[in-house]
């Protein structure tokens, strides 16, 4: 999807698309499916039949018809809310559908000499077929890498315009349908059916095609149904309780009361709240799998961070030089930069950069010293240089240079040693560099903590969620980067495995974890933790895995994603504890003007001192239906959240919520009587 | 006014000081822990196991516990109706009663079985000796352990993890007879005894009266009766006058003794909820919920009743004491508005005073009392499950306000739990307003009222909420032992009690099942005092709501009419 599709919530083309649609969703069929607009519905039907000449009392044609205008407005206004929140997900449907052009698949079969090219439709691709794309052309479907490597740009799918490399074997060999090769050429093999790739997927999920109440909507929508009986109960006894008290009270009006006392406020906006949030998640780039895992994100207790390019930059930086017994600051820093100069691992460049910054080295041609580069292998765990006149330089892990040197004839000088084990308390990494058999002192390598890290993992804690730290580090070096990055825990050495029993044993104790991961050893810890955030970087195990694929592969977006999942319960409560303290003023409204005649003694009741018995319901059921339409913004935003302890939201949600779910409707259904009274309505 | 502060007050403290003792007990009783009445009754609770071939350390799922407890109360339901019919054949009749009509026989046995104890009928002139205390006393003990043992199986559902089982109906039968009930009623009637309440078998002795009328003063073993009524919140006097009467409730300090008596163990069970889950602060939240409640209606009444009737005011008929109509002298409005909110927040139904002759809306608050389902301290162990069901509501409505979905005390509330939930109160509501609804809409219903207008209604309304919530107490003025009646609050008691428990027991039973989530800062806070108010604004609001219309039309107006000069 691309980030030019709409995001104002006022946005014209989508709200007169919503209007429309708000009156194709009075289909009773899918009414059924929210029982409280349904009761509504039912309702406004009724008291339209009720219009009909003969049936409705004399001299109130007026105001019956206005009831009836107000019942289908409450019906429509809660379909537009739900039309609205869908808008967003439909236009950028239509967008990614733009995309999904047919292209013309190279699809290979045999190999060697007997390899037969043939192209085909890529709608025809079944899962296991080869196809080779070359630069300029367009990836035919989702699949792996199996040969070569190539510049893909995938902004039809993350809106990111730089391009990524995609190369066979590793965690980068996962391409998708719809993104096109830059340079190169690749050999992919398909992973997906027909129409179960995932652009479709992507497609149906932001259009809502596939949207399934999640289990929370699903105990509120009961709640809520509930309710409505009960006051279907308390509504309908009132006939024969007002016959046997000597009065009538007409159907219409009934109705009338029905409507406004059963939960149509958050009736009304449950599901476009719903839909605001898997939105809100998508426009953070992140494609959630449903919006159980949404939900799931706001209950979520323990955070599993990787270290490496979530809390810390991916790369080590040089930070000091610490010379062995003798030798001369400056000298180390020569030798520093010379074992680096040929060095393009990120740590090596910073070794340089020290050299720069802090001993004014400036950096020099390998030609020019006619030394030869010696790369750093898994095996010898070394980098240096070699000179044409025979002098070894090298850098290197402690216990790889100590045989170095040794073998050379030197000795590995004890204040070394201690300099390299205090480095490594200190949680950074040592480099022992040495000139032929003499050792020159360390120097000490760290990890850089990303900034505003700290700050993230405080709020998350006030939120009452801990952070782990996972990373292959021993558990000194973790120690010390958890305690800088201010995360609460950490577990080091770690293997997949780990991970994995981790999860279990945090699921265990009653938490709800959430994780990112991006490769296929991931994938067990990813499936088995209640959020899964892949990366879309990552393999396509890991994608199949999780419930969530970020697709601008951030993993710090986790934290996002949980605050979008509170917000989304949050906003769920706030406005059913409004809806529910609602009926209060709606009682002193409408009780009074129901048995006025019967019993005038009653008009005591009538608080906000309404005009007549008609004005107060038809304010009543004005102010009901208008209360949806003021609220759509709320819905579709979410309230405001702050990440503070329970017991501080509650205190501060409950007061404004339900408080002002019982102040607000005393102040406006004054105001609509008074609108009321003024225009002649009544 | 004062007077009315100084008495609750007073009262209120007496409560407050046995809810940690009684709670503790009660913990260690249901769990099994050795108490100080283990060497006397441990004996006596093997030889009923022996005698009944039960297996008490057999754990029940919450199916097999709702099958002992249906089994149990439909069979002791029906040897209880059968022993109304034959009561003429059977012993200890020195009065010769003749059998119960069967549709009072009907009401009479599911209102006992209920721990509603609505009486239809006066007990001193329909039921015989052997009725009143193999029948009707026995159930005031198996109705009242039923219902501890069923507020017990929720605790256990609520603090237990990933278990299947949620006691044993049998085993918590049997400890809440021999541990929590038998003793307290025991030391309960001796106190009433030495206030002079009798206690004996003789047949009724006729004398005659100063004026030279004569006049029959039936007997009996009423003390037994007494504390066993208040203290399992049955209700049932064995005279019609209840505790008005001077032989069940003879001074202010019995009238005492019987009010503590009422809220006792209800108030001690808040304890004991926050002892098995680990959660005492969350318990006492619970009982400063229902104190608040209780509170403001006893001053509610309390006021209103001191105030008196401003028309008597206006004709100089008042008495300088309050609203006297209805009530004893020597219980006076105060003794008596307090007792009426006692017995109605516990689902009781002892009365002291006609609450039909209270002021309309110092009736109102018995009569709200009761809609919203005897929360406040409540019956013996349906209070606390009755509360327990707002629990998971309030926790429900307003859990998500924080941010995660809700859970009560690290089990999380889903579907299930509130699709069981709003079932019990559905139900409740329905018995109620349908019921009144029937009542003042057909012949037979409106046979039976005494007054017309506004106060006709809220005859028959209290008739329903008080059957339904299993309370028995009555507004009186209506005439209910007839058969519409007697069919129809007998259906009311049933429903109202035995179709909210199974419900409770299935949420029991699904929430022990659970996992329990940790806690963490980011959890749901049920203690302290936000959690009170909110558990107060939940039952108000969904409580109250669901019977404001019909209070209107009822009590509201009343008062209304009261104001502008009329009465019924």
């Amino acid at each position: 999807m691309t980030r030019t599709t709409p995001t104002s919530l006022l946005d014209r083309a989508i709200l007169s698309r919503a209007a429309v649609d708000a009156f194709a969703k009075l289909n009773p069929a899918r009414m059924m499916k929210n029982p409280v607009m349904f009761i509504v519905e039912v309702g406004a039907l009724a008291t339209t039949l009720f219009l009909v000449p003969g049936l409705a009392p004399k001299g109130l044609f007026g105001f019956q018809l206005q009831i009836v205008f107000w019942l289908w407005a409450t019906v429509l206004f809660a379909n537009f809310a739900e039309a609205v929140a869908e808008g967003r997900g439909k236009a950028q449907a239509d967008a990614l559908r733009r995309t999904k052009t047919d292209t013309i698949a190279r699809r290979i079969t045999g190999s060697g000499h007997l390899q037969v090219e043939e192209a085909l439709a890529s709608s025809l691709l079944r899962k296991g077929d080869r196809v080779v794309v070359e630069t300029g052309g367009t990836i035919p479907g989702d699949g792996t890498v199996v040969e070569g490597i190539a510049s893909v740009n995938e902004s039809a799918i993350t809106g990111e315009s730089a391009p990524v490399i995609r190369e066979a074997g590793g965690d980068r060999s996962a391409v998708t349908g719809g993104t096109t090769v830059l340079s190169d050429r690749i050999v992919i093999e398909i992973t997906s059916e027909p129409g179960q790739t995932f652009l479709d997927r992507m497609i149906r999920l932001v259009e809502g095609a596939e949207r399934q109440k999640t289990p929370n909507e699903i105990a509120l929508d009961i709640l809520l149904a509930g309710l409505t009986i009960v006051f279907l109960f308390a509504t309908v006894t009132l006939r024969p309780f007002a016959v046997y008290s000597g009065g009538t009270v007409s159907v219409t009006v009934l109705i009338a009361l029905l409507v406004c006392l059963i939960p149509t406020t958050i009736g009304g906006l449950l599901s476009a709240i719903g839909i605001a949030g898997m939105d809100r998640v998508l426009k953070h780039n992140i494609l959630a799998m449903s919006g159980r895992a949404v939900e799931a994100a706001g209950d979520v207790n323990v955070l599993l961070l990787d270290k490496t390019g979530t809390i810390t930059l991916g790369n080590r930086e040089a930070v000091k030089l610490l010379p062995a017994p003798g030798v001369p600051e400056s000298e180390l820093a020569e030798l520093a930069q010379l074992s680096s100069l040929a060095d393009e691992t990120p740590e090596g460049r910073s070794i340089v950069v020290l050299a720069k910054d802090k001993y004014g080295l400036r950096a020099r041609e390998l030609r020019e010293l006619n030394a030869k580069f010696v790369p750093f292998t898994a095996r010898t765990r070394m980098s240096g240089l070699d000179f044409e006149t025979g002098r070894k330089v090298r850098k290197g892990a402690t216990d790889m240079v100590d045989a170095f040197v040794r073998s050379l004839g030197g000795a590995f000088p004890d204040q070394v040693r201690q300099d390299v084990s205090s480095v490594a308390a200190e949680g950074g990494t040592p480099l022992v560099v040495v000139d032929g058999p003499r050792v020159m002192g360390t120097i000490y390598l760290k990890d850089v903590v990303k900034g505003g890290m700290k700050e993230r993992f405080d709020r998350l804690r006030a939120m009452g969620i801990r952070t782990v730290m996972i990373t292959g580090d021993n558990p000194l070096t973790a120690a010390t980067i958890a305690r800088e990055a201010g995360v609460d825990d950490f577990l080091a050495e770690a293997t997949p495995e780990d991970k994995l029993a981790l999860i279990r044993a945090e699921q265990a104790k009653g938490n709800l974890v959430a994780m990112t991961g991006d490769g296929t050893n991931d994938a067990p810890a990813l499936a088995q933790a209640d959020v899964g955030m892949a990366m879309n970087t990552g393999t396509q195990a890991a994608k199949e895995a999780g419930n969530m694929v970020d697709l601008d592969s951030n993993p710090t977006k986790l934290i996002e994603v949980v605050e979008i999942g509170k917000q989304l319960l949050m906003t769920r409560g706030a406005l059913t504890t409004f809806s529910i303290a609602n009926d209060v003023a709606k009682y002193f409204a409408i009780i009074p003007a129901l048995f006025l005649v019967t019993y005038p003694e009653l008009q005591a009741l009538n608080i906000m001192h309404l005009a007549t018995p008609q004005s107060a319901i038809l304010s009543a059921v004005v102010f009901n239906a208008l209360i949806i339409i003021a609220l759509i913004p709320l819905a579709l935003r979410g309230v405001s959240y702050r990440p503070l302890g329970a017991g501080r939201i509650l205190r501060r949600n409950l007061l404004i919520y339900g408080m002002g779910g019982i102040l607000v409707p005393f102040l406006g259904i004054k105001a609509i009587d008074l609108l009321l009274v003024a225009l002649h309505l009544v | 006014m004062l007077d009315v502060f100084l008495k609750t007050g007073v009262y209120f403290l007496l409560v407050l000081a046995v809810v940690k003792p009684l709670g503790i007990y009660m913990k260690r009783v249901f769990s099994k822990e050795k108490t100080f009445m283990d060497p006397v009754l441990v004996p006596l609770e093997r030889l009923l196991y022996r005698i009944g071939g039960v297996d008490p350390a057999k754990e029940q799922g919450f199916v097999a516990y709702a099958g002992a407890m249906m089994v149990f109360n439909v069979v002791s339901l029906v040897v209880l109706y059968a022993m109304e019919r034959l009561q003429h054949l059977l012993p200890l009749n020195p009065d010769k009663m003749p059998a119960v009509p069967a549709a009072l026989a009907w009401n009479t046995a599911v209102s006992f079985t209920t721990n509603t104890n609505w009486q239809a009928y006066s007990g001193e002139s329909t039921m015989s000796l052997f009725t009143q205390m193999a029948g009707l006393a026995v159930h005031n003990f198996a109705s009242a352990a039923t219902g501890i043992a069923i507020a017990i199986a929720f605790l256990r559902g609520v603090a237990r993890v990933e278990s299947k089982g949620i006691g044993n109906f049998w085993s918590d039968l049997v400890r809440a007879t021999l541990w929590v009930l038998l003793p307290i009623s025991l030391a309960g009637a001796v106190v009433l005894m030495s206030q002079g309440v009798i206690q004996n078998f003789k047949a009724s002795e006729t004398v005659t009266t100063l004026e030279g009328a004569t006049q029959k003063i039936p007997l009996g073993p009423i003390a037994s009766q007494e504390a066993i009524k208040e203290l399992g919140t049955n209700g049932g006097g064995f005279f019609n006058a209840n505790s008005a009467h001077p032989y069940e409730n003879p001074t202010p300090f019995s009238n005492l003794v019987e009010m503590f008596l009422i809220f006792s163990v209800g108030a001690g069970l808040t304890y004991t909820l926050g002892s098995m889950t680990g959660k005492t602060r969350h318990g006492w939240a619970v009982f400063w919920s229902m104190a608040i409640l209780f509170l403001a209606g006893a001053f509610m009444a309390g006021y209103f009743e001191v105030r008196g009737n401003p028309i008597h005011h206006g004709l100089g008929v008042s008495s300088a004491m309050g609203n006297m109509e209805g009530k004893e002298v020597r219980f006076g409005p105060v003794d008596s508005s307090l007792f009426a909110t006692i017995t109605t927040d516990a689902s009781c139904g002892a009365v002291n005073s006609m609450h039909d002759s209270f002021t309309p809306l110092g009736g109102l608050v018995p009569l709200l009392n009761i809609q919203l389902g005897e929360i406040i301290f409540g019956g013996v162990g349906a209070g606390l499950y009755g509360m327990l069901l707002f629990v998971v509501l309030a926790v429900f409505i307003a859990g998500l306000m924080v941010g995660r979905t809700p859970e009560y005390l690290g089990k999380k509330i889903e579907s299930r739990e509130v699709k069981l939930a709003m079932l019990s109160v559905l139900i409740l509501t329905f018995s109620i307003l349908v019921g009144t609804a029937l009542g003042v809409s057909s012949k037979a219903g409106l046979a039976g009222l005494d007054n017309a207008g506004p106060h006709g209604l809220s005859e028959v309304l209290y008739a329903f909420s008080s059957a339904t919530g299993n309370n028995g107490s009555a507004f009186a003025g209506l005439n209910a032992n007839s058969d519409f009646y007697n069919v129809a609050l007998g259906v009311a008691m049933f429903f109202g009690r035995f179709l909210m428990i199974l419900p409770l027991l299935a949420i029991a039973g699904s929430l022990a099942a659970k996992k329990r989530v940790a806690e963490s800062i980011g959890t749901f806070p049920v203690d302290g005092p936000v959690f009170v108010l909110l558990l107060i604004g939940v039952i108000l609001i969904v409580g109250a709501l669901t019977f404001f219309p019909a209070l209107a039309l009822g009590p509201i107006v009343e008062h209304l009419l009261m104001g502008a000069g009329k009465l019924f």
